[in-house]
């Protein structure tokens, strides 16, 4: 809450870490950016090519800017789609988790499970576990008169990828929330009670407004995370049916790696790169506008 | 040690916390920063311990600049509102660790943890957990690890605030003696007025985040240099009347005139505001529809009893004379009824003169208290 | 509107308590009536704060019942008991206005829209909160918000009783005096139970009628506050209350004389005859500082001074009467020379303490 006083000397501590960034993110974002103002047609032999590659992305009209705008809508439907479900289901967790007592530490292990396997074996598992022929949800599904088949249904497809999503990270959004309600003092539960709170009325009076900072970081980060989401549908569908799941990342990809377009691609990616930091931006510009409506210091002096 | 500021101010994202403070601490003393809640007594502690650099100004030790210096160049010791221990200690060990953290040998870090715990009576919890033990003697634990470091300053930052009023009592007999067998620079913050009376020493009057006078405590308490600081060290709150003087008449405005006496003997004509404590007022039962006249050079005006508060031996009688709250400090049980009318006296050898800027005026005053 | 009853109440944490230290509440029998204004004052863990969240319901007790207006409500959820509290840390719903955080309790019981902004207005007039009745409750100082607190249990018209739970805590000496006196104003005018627990001494008293004084999970004594400082029941209570607290030396009495230190100690005179103290009792004199005064050595009891403190208003000589550490009052005008003075004592307010509890002397005069 209060800076140091400055340093000069500390400048020089800092510098290997600049020095450690400059290799690790700032050369490679320029070899990038090199790549995207130019065209290749393989053997190291480069053409400038000026905006042009952006001009192209930018335009829904081509067919690289088709298909990136076409990714780029998956992904915000489905960045949509799962914060609608795993914000209030993971809120909906979390008031119903224990408060106290040993079911308290089970409880946390539980919930930390998804948590802590990593992002393909999950793909793998649900893989294997939405088969329609071997896997026992697809089966029971099918079995139940459901056509089910995440490799031949858009919307099979997609429905298991966002269930795959909400089953992994529900967790965290629960323990963030958890951790903001844990952080409510009894007395606020008692005053509540007192003025004939309904249940619901402690949630919107008390519980919501004093998780809101929780919620704007799980926000943030389920945004991000399922905004630059890879591996799982990449495991599990590989993009398809046809392009149903190509999300931006995975499209990257193809283009850079399949076709190996490197001015196209190094053009996309620091788009894609653009979007995330504004939306970066955006949340923490709200983050700290959240932080600043707090009264400052309350038993301070 | 002694520690000096230096016309120090600092502010924070355009906020001016603390406004041009200068102050000399001696060694060996022991400083009270009066003030209320957000005066800037905390902010000026981060500044001496280094904690925070002032945005103009210098801090001296012994003469020598170490503003620029952060806190772990300096020898300072901190203790705090919350009782701050290492919970999965012991009170040996917690009182031990800054110790530990120097170096010391084995036999000097028993010695002195020793000597700390007899200070501050601990000597029989020495094997305990600080949860295991009262608030009191957490914090005493907290105490004894800011002073087992020998640190040059050492800094309590209302140290009593969470503890039952007489846990607080005890300790605060207790602390001046303990901090004058050690010899480093003690500074104190509370905001409890009657604090600061019991600890003696020297007090610092904070309001806004400027020092308003700075002398031995009970000097400030009796002779404040303004009406700020004549607030700040006055509990009950300081009842204030307006008053005017003219030829050689002084006029209440809340009523009540007399001929012109005590402080105002040597001050021009002019409005004033007379500051006077609960315990100079005094209270007569009321008759008839107005004050009786002042007489004897005694200020008479008419109040109504809003509420009377009994301690036990004595009653704390809430009135207000117009627009004027006034509280008055009376020996005995005074169950006066809310509402009745009472006349109050001032007597004008027993108040606080100050000029319209809220500087003190006239000096014939300073015998009051 | 209720007076409440506590009929034997008692309470353990622990289940199956076998004797009386497994009691955090030892059993207690009180009537608080209508309209009273009450303080529990007492240390930490006194049990104070149990007894607290018995009446609010918070914890079921273990033995008794809690009557309110000889209804039987020990079973009752807070809900149920028309009950308000204060707490500690001050208590408002952030993201509503103080008009908002006002009407919410009659909200929550489905009050007419004009009945609710005609309360609202009322009790922020009572409280000066009138001009700040749109603003958000968040942003205000500790001390609005406490008033917030009181004001949303003062809005609702079947409120039995207020507790306040250490209210203070957090406020500044200065708005401490202006709230106080503000609550008794209220409970003056508006005829309600008002249950005050607190720590602080000044704040019991002032505040009460009538305080219970708690010690150990049990009531040492309860009375107004002069009979609390004239004649503390219990050694526990003169100590506790007053500042400082009670002297208390141990003692022998033979008639109307205690004697101090023993052999060689000091005599005392006392107003009234003690004949019948128990035998093999601990024998204590008590005496507040405000009954001893001293003056010039050869006057009165020899004492050694050992120190003055300068209250400002008042000093206090820290005295020691034949070995033991006891403070007296330094009248103004009193100039002392070296270190021994005399202890000129008030004999009607001795009291003689057999094993802590007050006897009652023969005669006086």
């Amino acid at each position: 809450m209060m800076e140091k006083p400055l340093n000069n000397r500390a400048w020089l501590l800092v510098a290997p870490v600049f020095l450690i960034v400059a290799f690790s993110a700032i050369l490679p974002i320029m070899t990038v950016v090199n790549y995207s103002v130019q065209d290749t047609f393989g053997n190291n032999q480069f053409f400038w090519n000026g905006l042009g590659w952006f001009q192209e992305l930018l335009d829904p009209s081509t067919e690289l800017g088709g298909r990136f705008f076409d990714a780029l809508w998956r992904n915000l439907m489905f960045s949509a789609i799962i914060l609608a479900i795993e914000v209030p289901l993971g809120i909906l967790v979390a008031l119903s988790m224990p408060r106290d007592g040993w079911k308290v530490a089970a409880t946390l292990v539980l919930m930390a499970l998804p948590l802590l396997i990593p992002w393909n074996v999950v793909g793998t598992i649900w893989q294997v576990f939405a088969r329609a022929d071997i896997g026992l949800a697809g089966w029971a599904l099918n079995a139940l008169g459901i056509p089910y088949n995440y490799t031949g249904d858009v919307i099979s497809a997609w429905v298991t990828i966002v269930v795959m999503d909400v089953w992994h990270w529900t967790s965290l959004v629960a323990l963030l929330c958890y951790a903001g309600l844990k952080s409510i003092p009894d007395a606020y539960y008692q005053a509540a009670r007192i003025d004939g709170a309904s249940r619901w009325a402690i949630f919107t009076t008390i519980q919501l407004p004093k998780m809101k900072r929780v919620l704007l970081i799980a926000v943030l980060l389920r945004f991000m995370d399922s905004f630059m989401i890879y591996t799982e549908p990449f495991v599990l569908t590989g993009g398809g049916p046809g392009n149903a799941t190509t999300f931006l990342s995975i499209d990257l990809v193809k283009l850079a790696l399949g076709q190996f377009d490197l001015g196209k691609a190094a053009a996309m990616s620091l788009v894609y790169n653009l979007i995330v930091l504004a939306v970066c931006w955006v949340f923490y510009t709200v983050m700290t506008h959240a932080g600043t409506e707090r009264p400052v210091r309350e038993i301070a002096s | 040690m002694t520690l000096e500021l230096e016309k120090v101010s600092r502010a924070v994202a355009g906020v001016t916390h603390i406004h041009d403070v200068s102050l000399r601490l001696e060694r060996g003393s022991l400083n009270v920063l009066l003030g209320a809640t957000l005066a800037g007594k905390t902010s000026l502690m981060r500044l001496m311990a280094g904690l925070d650099a002032p945005t103009s100004g210098r801090v001296l030790v012994d003469g020598k600049d170490v503003t620029g210096f952060t806190v772990k160049k300096r020898s300072v010791a901190m203790v705090y509102q919350q009782f701050i221990n290492y919970p999965a200690l012991t009170v040996y060990e917690n009182i031990a660790s800054p110790l530990r953290v120097a170096g010391l040998p084995r036999s000097e870090i028993e010695a002195r943890v020793a000597e700390a715990a007899r200070l501050l009576k601990l000597t029989p919890y020495l094997q305990r957990r600080p949860l295991e033990m009262s608030g009191g003697q957490q914090q005493r634990c907290a105490i004894a690890r800011a002073l087992v470091k020998r640190a040059d300053l050492v800094l309590l930052d209302e140290p009593l605030a969470n503890l039952d009023y007489k846990l607080r009592e005890e300790l605060r007999e207790e602390l001046p003696r303990i901090f004058a067998s050690t010899g480093a620079v003690f500074v104190y913050a509370t905001t409890e007025p009657m604090e600061a009376l019991l600890l003696g020493g020297s007090t610092a009057t904070l309001r806004e985040g400027r020092l308003t006078q700075f002398g031995p405590t009970a000097e400030v308490y009796r002779r404040p240099g303004d009406l700020a600081t004549a607030r700040v060290f006055s509990d009950p709150p300081l009842n204030t009347l307006q008053a005017t003087k003219s030829g050689g008449t002084v006029r209440l405005q809340a009523g009540g005139s007399i001929p012109v006496a005590g402080a105002f003997a040597s001050v021009p004509d002019g409005s004033y505001t007379i500051g006077v404590r609960a315990h100079h007022l005094q209270v007569e039962a009321g008759e008839g529809h107005e004050a009786a006249p002042s007489i004897n050079g005694v200020f008479r005006l008419r109040a109504s009893v809003t509420v009377a508060e009994i301690t036990g031996s004595e009653t704390y009688l809430h009135m207000e004379a117009g627009e004027t709250p006034l509280i008055a400090l009376l020996p005995g049980i005074r169950g006066l009824e809310p509402g009745t009318a009472v006349d109050v006296l001032v007597d004008p050898g027993q108040i606080l003169l100050f000029d319209s800027a809220g500087a003190r005026a006239g000096r014939a005053l300073d015998a009051a208290a | 509107m209720a007076s409440i009853t506590l009929d034997h109440l008692a309470h353990a944490y622990r289940p199956n308590p076998q004797g009386p230290q497994d009691y955090a509440l030892k059993e207690i029998n009180h009537v608080w009536r209508q309209g009273g204004a009450y303080a529990l004052l007492g240390p930490s863990g006194c049990g104070k704060t149990t007894l607290l969240n018995i009446i609010s319901g918070l914890v079921i007790p273990t033995n008794g019942r809690i009557l309110f207006d000889g209804r039987d409500v020990t079973h009752l959820p807070t809900e149920a008991r028309n009950i308000a509290q204060v707490f500690q840390f001050p208590v408002v719903y952030d993201t509503m206005t103080v008009r908002q955080n006002l009407a919410f309790p009659l909200k929550n019981r489905g009050v007419p829209r004009e009945d609710i902004d005609r309360r609202v207005e009322e009790i922020a007039g009572r409280l000066d909160m009138s001009a700040v009745l749109d603003r958000k409750a968040q942003n205000l100082t500790a001390d609005a918000k406490q008033k917030i607190s009181l004001g949303r249990g003062l809005v609702r018209s079947d409120v039995a009783a207020i507790l306040f739970d250490e209210p203070l805590t957090v406020i500044d000496p200065h708005l401490k005096w202006q709230l106080r006196s503000s609550l008794k104003e209220l409970h003056r005018s508006l005829d309600l139970t008002m249950i005050y627990v607190t720590h602080d001494q000044t704040e019991a008293l002032t505040f009460a009628d009538t305080v219970v004084v708690m010690h150990d999970g049990a009531v040492v004594q309860t009375g107004t506050p002069e009979e609390l400082f004239v004649r503390p029941a219990h050694t526990f209570v003169g100590h506790f209350i007053g500042s400082p607290g009670m002297n208390v030396l141990p003692a022998s009495v033979e008639g109307r004389t205690a004697h101090v230190g023993g052999a060689g100690g000091v005599a005392i005179q006392l107003a009234r005859g003690y004949s019948a103290l128990p035998a093999g009792a601990r024998i204590e004199l008590g005496v507040r500082p405000e009954f001893a005064q001293l003056a010039p050595a050869g006057a009165g009891v020899p004492v050694v001074v050992k120190r003055i403190d300068d209250l400002g208003r008042t000093r206090i000589a820290r005295i020691e009467i034949a070995g033991h550490p006891a403070s007296a009052l330094v009248p103004e005008g009193v100039h002392l020379n070296g270190d021994q003075a005399g202890l000129m004592l008030d004999p009607q307010q001795i009291h003689i303490y057999a094993d802590g509890a007050l006897v009652a002397g023969q005669g006086g005069a």
